[in-house]
């Protein structure tokens, strides 16, 4: 049962003490009922008030920590659409590492780690998988020593494995390693072995994960689990076919969400490269189906530069904020080889505008500095109307960051769907030449191979 | 109590759009569920796939799409070449010559062009204009023009913009009987107006298709994916007959023209082949695009046109 804002506020104190990191009780009863904060962020509700409100007041989807230190968590979301509001957790990657292609991935996956708009984007964890018929040692030896080489990287570690001894094995080299963060995930439950995989992991203090023949069998397996206690999960969608992994992955998130059935309440977990072994384009194609559609975790065969640089891309798009633009950080930004003597250009701080710019200013291959100055994240025409980019915002720009005695030269090119701003520009910046540049940033590339300063 | 499965079939649907002649043509839309969701009930009309070509020319300096048109002497040539590139559902081809700033080619050079082509190929055609305004208005109504004349070719016409849908939009659907796109920039308002603006002139919505916008991942694809994604929410949830049109994406040309794409790995030797970081971005960004919502999406390379076509196969 949904409960509303005031059901819940009448059961608080109403002192307003803000213990809770909300203005007014009544904000965090509205709050809560929204399912955006969880009621165990006040600290003064009576045993009463929790046992009343507890269950109804639980999010629609768990949120599930692996790391707190280092800021990695799964689900915890409250809608379908990113357009409804902002989406909670973004989608995770996990490439998939043997004992025989170890050194090889490890080295692979180490390459893809750089900055984006101050987001790191690297490969989070390392999927590891126990194959029984596989094992060379029979006794699990040869995957332990798998763990042994896996724990040491900086990675979260996906245990997928369904025999009890063997993960245990695995669980405490991770335990010992790694200690309590980032959590493991071990995924291995089934119909038949969850009871013993759910104590391993309660035990281990692990992430369990889920899976089913079908959607069925799943859902009947994470009704046990939570019987038992067990709310620590997450659900693998399985890879019979990737039509029934779209599938699955959909209908776990709309039964939480749409239809309130917390049973499905879980992230999810997708391994694309059994979807599509071997084949590095459909993998590309599948994660980014899955980043739009509900994926948690994606695990991938291998994650090269070339995948990386769309995947990451997508997902830092989907999972922004629709109500906070992007931004790129002010300062000054030599392209195609650009020293204190090349032209300087100006705009402003949105990152769609910065790439978009950037883009054709490299196409140009013209060396020039671009200035990013602060302007709210908006786009031109926005941070012009609101005062946000204007004479003064530039000229302090150039004083702030010492632009005057970093460059020598002294032209400067401004937006031309501010060209307006040129008169004023050129007063409150005595010593400048002032250039219009195009409107439309495609026309910069011929405007700017044209130039002759 | 055993898992269920809520289907949500809505009670309207995507409007049915067909182009092409005999049995050859291909329809697009007619859904009544959200994008893909085949568990919910069946998707009569799969995504479709158009490859595009340039009256100037294929994407130079990638050797897959080198390969491919390897032989191919002239623009007719090629666009056979593509008719059969596997996967490929229709072909767009792409009038960039005209454009007063890219060679400003004669109107009748190019709609003699878009006749031979027309001859040249069996599969259902798309025609693009040169993405200026005032010369579209003009070339477009001709081409209209030339693919009714003789046996009539039921193409579709990208794009009629707020600032000549009159000319276009008359011309392709009232005038020559064609299929007309009606090209907004990510904008749900922007985009229901223009369809409502068309629909004034007395052209059916059933004649007519939606460009909702484009981006390359990672170029604030995000306006991208919310806008199809409430455009067909609007279309089938609340019935709005002036957004049920299909939705058409392009998608080479937004993937094929930004820094991850065009970077030589001279300059960026840790990223790795040039190609497959230009294939990867058109395949990331398609199937965003068909997980989003749109019913056909523009693509150049034949791997990325394999791999979207097996990937539509696999979830129909």
């Amino acid at each position: 049962m949904a409960l509303k804002g005031l059901d819940i506020f009448k059961l608080t104190p109403k002192t307003n003490c803000k213990d809770c990191g909300s203005a007014t009780c009544m904000a965090f009863s509205m709050k809560v009922a929204q399912g955006a904060v969880e009621l165990s962020k006040c600290p003064h509700l009576s045993e009463e008030a929790l046992a009343a409100l507890g269950d109804a007041t639980a999010p629609p989807m768990a949120k599930i920590a692996l790391c707190t230190t280092c800021n990695m968590a799964l689900g915890g979301e409250t809608v379908l659409f990113r357009h409804e509001k902002t989406f909670v957790s973004k989608n995770l990657y996990a490439v998939s590492v043997c004992a025989d292609c170890f050194d090889e991935k490890i080295t692979e996956i180490k390459k893809i780690d750089y900055d984006r708009l101050g987001e790191r984007m690297y490969v989070e964890l390392l999927n590891l998988r126990y194959d029984r018929h596989e094992d060379k040692s029979a006794d699990g030896k040869s995957y332990i020593e798998l763990v042994k080489r896996s724990v040491d990287h900086n990675r979260a570690i996906i245990l997928e494995c369904d025999d009890p001894s063997v993960a245990r094995a695995a669980l405490e080299v991770c335990a010992q390693s790694q200690g309590t963060e980032p959590k493991a995930i071990l995924n291995g439950a089934n119909a038949e072995n969850y009871d013993a995989m759910s104590k391993l992991a309660t035990e281990f203090d692990a992430v369990l994960g889920v899976s089913g023949k079908n959607l069925n069998e799943l859902y009947d397996t994470v009704s046990a689990l939570e019987k038992l206690g067990n709310k620590n999960l997450v659900l693998d969608v399985g890879c019979v076919s990737v039509k029934d992994a779209f599938a699955g992955a959909v209908q776990i998130r709309r039964a939480a969400l749409k239809d309130k059935n917390r049973t499905f309440g879980y992230p999810t977990l997708v391994n694309v490269g059994k979807l599509a072994p071997d084949n590095e384009y459909m993998q590309t194609a599948l994660a980014s189906v899955f980043t739009l559609k509900y994926g948690s975790i994606i695990v991938m065969e291998n994650m090269t530069y070339p995948q990386a640089l769309p995947l990451y891309g997508l997902r830092q798009n989907i999972f922004t904020d629709p109500q906070k633009p992007m931004k790129v950080e002010p300062g000054i930004y030599p392209l195609n080889g650009a020293d204190e003597n090349s032209i300087c250009v100006t705009t402003v701080d949105f990152a769609l505008t910065y790439f978009v710019v950037t883009g054709e200013l490299e196409r140009s291959g013209v060396p020039m500095n671009l200035l990013i100055s602060d302007a709210g994240g908006f786009s031109v025409l926005t941070a012009w109307a609101a005062g946000k980019l204007s004479a003064s915002s530039l000229a302090k720009f150039i004083k702030e960051h010492d632009v005057e005695s970093k460059i020598k030269n002294r032209t400067l090119f401004i937006p031309g769907k501010v060209a307006v701003l040129k008169g004023e520009i050129e007063e409150a910046l005595p010593g400048w030449t002032i250039i219009v540049a195009p409107g439309e940033a495609i026309e910069s590339v011929k405007f700017f191979k044209e130039l002759k300063v | 109590m055993a898992y269920k499965n809520e289907a949500q079939v809505f009670p309207s649907s995507i409007n049915t759009l067909t182009i092409g002649i005999g049995d050859k043509a291909i329809a697009f839309g007619g859904e009544n569920v959200l994008p893909l969701y085949t568990f919910d009930a069946p998707i009569e009309h799969r995504p479709k796939i158009g490859v595009a070509i340039s009256d100037m020319g294929y994407i130079k300096g990638v050797p897959g799409i080198e390969k491919f048109y390897a032989g191919a002497e002239n623009v007719i040539e090629m666009a056979k070449l593509a008719a059969n590139m596997p996967g490929a559902d229709f072909l767009v081809l792409c009038l960039d010559s005209a454009n007063p700033n890219n060679g400003d080619k004669s109107i009748e050079e190019c709609v003699d062009l878009v006749k031979k082509v027309l001859e040249a190929v069996d599969i259902p055609v798309a025609v693009e204009g040169c993405k200026n305004i005032e010369k579209d208005s003009r070339l477009l109504e001709k081409v209209a023009e030339a693919a009714q004349e003789g046996s009539d070719k039921n193409i579709l016409i990208l794009s009629a913009h707020e600032e000549n849908y009159k000319a276009v939009a008359t011309a392709a659907a009232l005038a020559y009987g064609q299929n007309v796109t009606a090209e907004s920039a990510v904008d749900i308002n922007l985009a229901k107006q223009l369809n409502v603006l068309i629909n004034v002139l007395g052209i059916s919505p059933e004649k007519m298709m939606m460009n909702l916008g484009s981006a390359a991942a990672g170029y604030g694809f995000e306006y991208i994916a919310s806008t199809i994604e409430r455009v067909k929410m609007a279309a089938l949830a609340q019935d709005d007959a002036m957004l049920k049109m299909p939705i058409i994406t392009p998608v080479s040309s937004e993937t094929w023209a930004v820094k991850e794409s065009l970077a030589s790995q001279e300059d960026y030797p840790e990223w790795g082949s040039a190609e497959a970081r230009g294939v990867n971005m058109e395949v990331s960004t398609a199937a965003a695009c068909l997980a989003a919502g749109s019913n056909a999406v523009i693509l150049a390379h034949p791997d990325s046109v394999k791999t979207i076509s097996e990937l539509i196969d696999n979830l129909m």
